[in-house]
């Protein structure tokens, strides 16, 4: 590759997707999506060369327009960040060739060019929000990311109207997460006269503890965690989840709060380091107990559901759940684990939501009860979806198992027993919503008169991907192990706090 | 090496078989003939392996890593071994028996029976050859999960009630309470390999290690340790080589199996005495096993009464590990044996007359004896085996863990092994007694030769032979005690070189 | 001690922030308490405006002029940065605006009403028909 063309690579990564949106938006239905899966195949393509790059720990730093920081914009790839572009950009590889056929059945045809366009757009805002160095602008491209979600769920009103008031809801709580999220970021540039996030840790750590601090972090804690979902602030996600598209809300569930996380996961410990004291206590007196509390009631919840999509929403915020306490428990393990699963879960659940889209264009059904009987039918989405809820559960040798090791081990080793308990509990409640569809699908007998095939093979070949990789990345965790580790390693390495 | 390749076929064969069985769907004497063909020949691989063992091969033999540091390892050591080749043993036999007993029932889904029966036996034996907790741990979630299909089998509303509380309690100790465990063990030992001798000596505070057993012992719910024994009586649901299966040979055993393993190899005999960290589960064990028994005193239905039995044979082996000295594992180990080839003869005798009469209960077998003679015959061998008398193999297991009991210097466990069996005379006597020596119900004396008129009506002759092969091993099993005695005196108790332990 | 002074020092020298917060309780109040879709959005877009007052408030440089270079060498400026953002930020709540209000068209469209719990009521209806109870 020519020396200047991998120079620009950064931002090429942004800007592709970008360009390509309107294209969508013009070539109209018949080229849509060709020119979407081409545009994001591409940005794939970007990210596993700059995954590559900085896999011995390199970082890149990029100036947009050439202006260097902290007076231009900059984009920084480490290996954290270039993890969750691999998993953004390659979830939104997969759900594109998926989308074709599902999108074609869920949404009306003079749609589709708006529709790939919203969905490129969004795709931008996502590896927006992961590659830039630039504080304000993860703002603006959470919005960019954000505007298009709204957009995307909305699209779901063609099968389902509720998914206008689904969107509008999530439009109001999004805004007002994004408001919050800009007031921190006032008071923190009001304290430093920075924005770039290097600058400003470096910064903030020099100022030391005060209170204008402690406020602008508590903002920016609560516009993220309302965009992540944390129980309590979650109430958008089960409706905007079980009501848009299915293609959409396979992508979002894998990428969208993920890539929150890893927000959050910067400006916990690449930014606010310093203040170690207050912000460790926020998170363990606040973070942890929520997301404990989360946890189980989001899966108690799921366990009553009868729609499937809504039950695997609900799932999603336990497993944000697990997030959080990773990250809670402010260790480096903690962390660590918190990365694997932030991988890990956007693998299975994606698989999961694909299953759920494929039981939507052959069944016509999402419901559990009129799903029973479906294991006949369609034995290979129905398998995928066993395969992902046993990963859910934690089964060994799937990637959800690897998740639940590394984080018991993370809190045995702080000798926080009570959580490390409460976390091999809580897979028994998921192990009891993943059953219920289990037992429906190959233990009752299918409602009569129904005809179902299986789904075709451009669904099934991206949802198998998936679940393979539940399954390879479970029996051989090595590579999600080594750069999940490096990356706690970098996020913490970055950081100018003494650790212990 | 010879042994490696022999004991990774052993494992993988039955898996690779269910390829195979899919396939032959629609041609079911194929299908059957494969499930056949694979079992002897995985019998076969694991006899290859001991000799390979006895000729002083062995060693590990790691996989994959899985995660940094742990490795999926396979392992030859005499514990696995005896558990390896009763279950590949046996599986020949329950094989076999499967195919007269389905195809007599006319029941459906043979051909997922025939497939998760395949990975339930690659499950069991993938236990068996584990070389790390971790590795054990994985096969033991893979049982669990093949055999709930074969549990909710007949899909009735019923079947699936009762697979659901076998799955939700087999999984909820697993992951509620073994899974834990073993972390914390990697958390404190920095490793999960059997070692000779345990690896928690000087690395888990004596203070906490009865806590530490605790989640082991209960969070091996396949071990049936009361209060968690319930999912055994609720599997009784499933068809009958399925039952033959869970309660002799994979699942029951695959339970204990682990439990010795754990015994002597995490924690080490010695650790455990000098801490007397496992003195409790003596008595737990010790409760479970009078409990069990009396409640299957009170069963009529016989494969309820079978199952509380099992309960309360399992005790014994649980026994054998918390006594923790070398005849009480022997003891153990040999319960282990024993009981199996026992238990399996009488659930296929149960389904034979299941198959044959449709009759279920203990109260309406009295007489029947005239009519499957072969089969009580084999019942009433298998019950005396139980119960642990000479000449059958039963009576080298009670003899053994006895002497364990009398080592540790319990003697009320001496009374308690000695009134467990007592009380099995009581629950398992009387019903092939009375099916041998009294006359049909109903029928007077005047009549009573119409039963022997109505001639000799046996279960089908894939079912009975089987049984009649078992009943065979059972006495066998008594000529062969002192072989087996002497091959497990090789079970290495006392650790070795410490430095070899990472 | 508190004086009256420093309390009125606290009041006029923040005078900009108490009335930042003022606006931006205003604004959450009414997205969050209102029923109508519009009221909401116009609660969003007072809670959003006062944010962008905050910022291009806390960028005015006392006796500074606006960031046009004039040549002059003691010119004090206003810092530019903050307004520069809060443009980009009013771009991103006029497209949530309009989306907001796209997404209610359509909403009125698909029920009828635009009150938060009449659609309520109605998606109950959907979601569990007379006939399906059962």
């Amino acid at each position: 590759m020519p020396e200047a063309l991998f120079h620009h690579l950064p931002v090429l990564q942004v800007v592709l997707t970008l360009v390509a949106a309107p294209l969508c938006a013009l070539a109209g239905s018949r080229w849509a999506w060709s020119i979407a899966t081409a545009a994001s195949i591409i940005a794939f393509a970007i990210t596993v060369t700059l995954f590559s790059s900085v896999l011995d720990g390199t970082v890149i730093s990029y100036h947009i327009g050439g202006w260097a920081p902290p007076i231009g914009i900059e984009y920084r790839v480490d290996i954290l960040n270039a993890f969750v572009l691999l998993i953004v950009s390659g979830i939104a590889v997969l759900t594109l060739i998926y989308a074709q056929k599902s999108v074609t059945a869920e949404i009306g045809s003079e749609k589709h060019g708006l529709f790939y366009a919203a969905f490129l757009l969004c795709l931008t805002g996502l590896m927006g929000v992961a590659i830039t160095g630039d504080a304000f602008n993860v703002f603006v491209f959470l919005e960019i990311s954000s505007l298009s979600a709204y957009a995307l769920i909305a699209t779901g009103a063609d099968r389902d109207r509720r998914a206008l008031t689904a969107a509008y809801n999530y439009l109001i709580m999004g805004t007002i997460g994004a408001t919050f999220f800009v007031i921190g970021l006032g008071l923190l540039y009001m304290l430093t006269g920075t924005l770039n996030m290097a600058d400003l840790a470096q910064r903030l750590f020099d100022h030391g503890d005060n209170r204008t601090l402690r406020t602008g972090f508590c903002f920016v804690l609560i516009g993220l965690t309302l965009k992540l979902a944390m129980f309590p602030l979650h109430l958008w996600l089960p409706d905007a989840y079980s009501r848009a598209p299915s293609a959409v809300t396979a992508f979002l569930s894998a990428t969208a709060t993920k890539v929150m996380v890893y927000v959050l996961l910067r400006f916990l410990f690449a930014i606010f380091s310093f203040s170690f004291a207050f912000e460790a206590s926020v998170l363990r007196v606040l973070v942890l107990p929520l997301a404990m509390i989360g946890i189980v009631v989001a899966s108690v919840v799921a366990i009553f559901q009868d729609d499937l999509k809504r039950m695997l929403a609900y799932s999603s915020i336990a497993q944000i759940g697990y997030m959080l306490l990773g990250l809670a428990l402010v260790s480096q393990t903690g962390v660590m684990a918190s990365i694997i699963h932030l991988f890990n879960h956007a693998i299975t659940k994606a698989a999961l939501f694909m299953a759920a889209g494929c039981f939507v264009l052959q069944a016509g059904t999402t419901s559990i009860r009129e799903l029973r009987g479906i294991g006949r039918d369609m034995p290979w989405t129905m398998a995928a979806f066993v395969v992902g809820g046993l990963s859910l559960i934690g089964v060994p040798l799937t990637v959800g198992f690897i998740s639940k090791w590394y984080l018991v081990e993370a809190f045995i080793a702080e000798g926080w027993w009570p959580v490390a308990l409460l976390i091999v509990a809580s897979s028994l409640l998921s192990f009891a919503y993943v059953w219920r569809v289990v037992e429906a699908a190959y233990l009752r007998d299918a409602p009569e008169g129904v005809v179902r095939k299986e789904a075709p093979l451009s669904m099934l070949v991206p949802m198998w991907t998936l679940a393979g990789m539940s399954i390879y990345f479970g029996v051989d965790s090595s590579l999600t192990s080594a750069a999940a580790s490096r990356a706690a390693n970098a996020l913490i390495g970055a950081s100018n706090l003494f650790w212990q | 090496m010879i042994i490696s390749l022999a004991l990774y076929l052993a494992i993988f064969l039955p898996f690779a078989a269910t390829g195979l069985l899919a396939a032959l769907d629609r041609w079911p004497n194929a299908r059957d003939a494969v499930s056949v063909v694979t079992a002897l020949v995985s019998f076969g691989l694991a006899l290859t392996v001991l000799r390979g063992f006895l000729g002083g091969d062995g060693g590990s033999f790691s996989l994959l890593e899985v995660m940094p540091g742990l490795p999926i390892v396979f392992g030859v050591e005499p514990l696995g071994m005896v558990f390896a080749l009763l279950a590949s043993g046996l599986w020949i036999v329950v094989a076999i028996y499967a195919i007269g007993y389905m195809r007599a029932n006319e029941e459906s889904h043979q051909t997922r029976f025939a497939i998760c029966f395949a990975l339930a036996i690659g499950g069991a034996l993938g236990i068996a050859f584990a070389g790390n907790l971790f590795t054990l741990f994985i096969f033991y979630e893979a049982l669990t999960l093949s055999t709930y299909p074969l549990v909710a089998h007949k899909q009735t509303p019923e079947a699936r009630a009762g697979a659901r509380i076998y799955l939700t309690i087999l999984l909820t100790t697993s992951i509620g309470f073994f899974l834990p465990a073993i972390i914390w063990v990697w958390t404190a030992a920095g490793t999960l390999d059997f070692f000779p001798g345990g690896i928690l000596e000087g690395r888990v505070d004596p203070a906490v290690a009865p806590l530490l057993l605790a989640l082991f012992a209960y969070g091996i719910g396949k071990a049936a340790l009361m209060p968690f024994h319930r999912w055994l009586p609720a599997a009784m649901v499933a068809p009958t080589p399925v039952s033959a299966l869970l309660h002799a040979v994979a699942v029951v055993k695959a339970g204990v199996f682990t439990l010795l393993k754990v015994g002597v190899y995490i924690f080490g005999i010695g650790y455990l005495s000098h801490t007397g960290a496992s003195l409790w589960l003596a008595w737990v064990a010790a409760a479970s096993l009078i409990i069990s028994a009396v409640i299957a005193l009170t069963k009529d239905d016989l494969k309820a009464r079978l199952a509380y039995s099992t309960v309360s044979q399992l005790a014994y082996v649980t026994l054998g590990v918390a006594l923790a000295n070398q005849m009480g594992i022997i003891g153990g180990t040999m319960q282990m044996v024993m009981h199996a080839m026992a238990k399996i003869t009488l659930f296929m005798c149960a389904g034979a007359i299941y198959v044959t009469t449709h009759k279920t209960r203990v109260s309406e077998l009295t007489g029947l004896g005239r009519q499957m003679p072969f089969t009580f015959t084999a019942f009433l061998i298998a019950s005396v085996s139980i119960i642990g008398l000479p000449p059958l193999g039963g009576a080298w297991s009670k003899w053994f863990l006895l002497m364990g009991a009398a080592d540790a210097g319990q003697t009320v466990l001496i009374g308690v092994l000695a009134l467990g069996s007592l009380l099995s005379v009581f629950y398992l006597l009387p019903v092939a007694g009375k099916a041998l020596f009294l006359p049909p119900r109903g029928a007077n004396t005047l009549v009573a030769g119409d039963a022997v008129i109505a001639g000799i009506s046996e279960a089908p002759l894939l079912c009975l032979l089987p049984i009649c092969a078992t009943a065979l091993g059972c006495v066998a099993l008594f000529f062969f005690g002192n072989e087996l005695y002497a091959f497990l005196l090789r079970i290495p108790l006392l650790a070795v070189a410490r430095e070899a332990a990472p | 001690m508190v004086t009256m002074d420093s309390v009125l020092s606290l009041i006029s020298g923040h005078y900009n922030y108490w009335m930042g917060i003022v606006l931006m309780m205003l604004g959450l109040y009414v997205a969050i308490s209102r029923g109508n879709l519009i009221k909401k959005v116009v609660g969003l877009n007072l809670f959003q405006t006062s944010v962008f007052m905050l910022y291009i408030s806390m960028g005015k440089v006392t006796g500074g002029t606006a960031p046009i270079l004039t040549g002059k060498p003691d010119t004090i400026y206003s810092n530019p940065l903050p307004h520069v953002l809060i443009l980009t930020a009013i771009v991103v709540g006029i497209s949530t605006t309009a989306l907001a209000l796209a997404l209610i068209v359509r909403i009125r469209e698909a029920y009828g009403t635009i009150e938060e719990d009449e659609i309520a009521a109605i998606e109950r209806q959907f979601e569990f028909p007379k006939d399906r109870v059962a």
